[in-house]
């Protein structure tokens, strides 16, 4: 393996900063579809009408395929970051609306009416013991969604280098450096692995009252 | 010009429906690719979630499995394997199926597993042998889930399928990437519309194949 984390100039960083990079555009599109989705996914549970309609758009946006989503809107925000950053966060919303409106349905109604007993208002109740307990159905969404959303950054390397860690498969190629491409693929895919460990040791944090064995997925 | 206008554009230019580059070659080329990739990952996906799940074995490995291949960037798998094997339909088949067998083996897993312990026990002491369970009892209360695990791969395969033109192979990605570096934007957006269209008959299959497949008393349960 020579040469491996030799990175040519033009990707303009070093590895680092690539994986910083990288780790930027893939994990602020997932927050965002978090910050989005948690709204949504209140309406939908709030009004079960509304379910059905979300759920059909999000697979709709889902179904685009992201270079295409990409290269309509460079017309609107260039060949940036942001380009690459709104199908990601759009994307997300497919896994992360359903984890959520399960999540929230699933707290049994004594809970409920537990918490309204003991005088919690809608509010509270939602953040004191709905969230709470929506928490494990939450990050198992947010797993799949993190790791995806790593794993298709590379693709914005077609649309003027927008890809990151992508952009080596690039220089891969026209310097006939296979081992770039085996570097940036090794890399995602890491990455991808440590983002869904730490997503596991943030459920175990915030669930101090589930069981620590079984039923680890 | 929105996105709108752009698709009409494309659509009405009777140019594009017909010869090599035509919709309906491209069109075909990308249902090809996806249902030989599909077919493939079931083939590894669906026989061993079908053990795993009757067995109950192996469920932290198939979920390891899963979401190392999940991390693993199709497009960067793409692009290393054309730069490995060379040109041809392969590179792309690779992508494809790493990325549509974890949906399929996880999903099938957790159906067989969760399927109702009581009927599985009654066929047992009716003296059914394991394999009969596993197809006449399991696999039919199971279907439900193992269908739309199906379904996931199948949608995330058409959709990713547009990379196959990134390599120099048809599929409607030819479509996105020519008018990427044409600066065509009716072609990119005409691309796209039919992918997701074809997203779309995707799911309304699947929808469909449930309908006449899933028994009815496993539906009423639903």
């Amino acid at each position: 393996m020579n040469g491996f984390f030799d990175l040519p100039s033009d990707l303009q960083h070093s590895y680092l900063g690539l994986v910083g990079l990288h780790l930027r555009e893939a994990l602020l599109p997932v927050l965002a579809g978090l910050l989005l989705s948690l709204p949504i996914a209140q309406l939908c549970v709030r009004f079960r009408w509304v379910y059905p309609p979300v759920l059909g758009l999000t697979t709709v946006l889902y179904a685009i395929p992201s270079l295409a989503f990409f290269v309509v809107l460079i017309d609107y925000f260039g060949q940036s970051e942001t380009t690459v950053m709104i199908p990601l966060a759009l994307y997300s919303l497919v896994v992360l609306v359903p984890a959520i409106v399960d999540g929230v349905r699933s707290v049994p109604p004594e809970t409920l009416a537990a918490a309204q007993a003991m005088g919690f208002g809608a509010v509270r109740r939602y953040f004191q013991v709905q969230l709470p307990i929506a928490v494990p159905a939450i990050i198992a969404g947010l797993r799949v969604a993190t790791v995806s959303s790593i794993s298709l950054v590379s693709v914005g390397m077609l649309i003027g280098n927008q890809g990151a860690l992508g952009n080596m498969l690039y220089d891969a190629q026209i310097y006939h450096r296979p081992v770039l491409a085996v570097n940036a693929v090794l890399t995602i895919a890491v990455l991808g692995l440590l983002a869904d460990a730490a997503l596991v040791l943030v459920r175990l944090l915030l669930t101090p009252w589930m069981p620590r064995k079984g039923a680890a997925r | 010009m929105n996105v709108l206008d752009f698709a009409h554009a494309f659509f009405s230019d009777t140019a594009h429906w017909h010869g090599y580059d035509g919709i309906p070659t491209r069109f075909a080329e990308h249902v090809r690719y996806s249902l030989e990739a599909l077919l493939i990952a079931a083939a590894i996906g669906l026989p061993v979630g079908l053990l795993t799940g009757h067995y109950g074995r192996g469920g932290n490995t198939l979920a390891l499995l899963a979401t190392a291949g999940r991390a693993l960037p199709s497009f960067g798998l793409l692009v290393l394997m054309f730069i490995w094997i060379g040109f041809g339909l392969l590179p792309v088949m690779i992508p494809l199926v790493v990325l549509a067998v974890p949906p399929i083996l996880v999903t099938t897993y957790e159906a067989i597993r969760s399927v109702d312990p009581s009927p599985v026990d009654a066929a047992r002491g009716m003296g059914m042998p394991e394999t009969r369970v596993l197809l006449q009892v399991e696999v039919p209360v199971a279907l439900p889930l193992i269908l739309s695990g199906l379904r996931t791969a199948a949608i995330q395969i058409v959709s990713t399928a547009t990379i196959a033109a990134y390599v120099s192979l048809g599929g409607l990605g030819r479509y996105i990437i020519d008018g990427l570096y044409q600066k065509d934007y009716e072609k990119v957006v005409g691309g796209a519309t039919l992918v997701a269209g074809l997203a779309l008959v995707t799911l309304a299959i699947f929808w469909a194949a449930a309908r006449l497949t899933v028994s009815p008393g496993v539906r009423r349960g639903t």
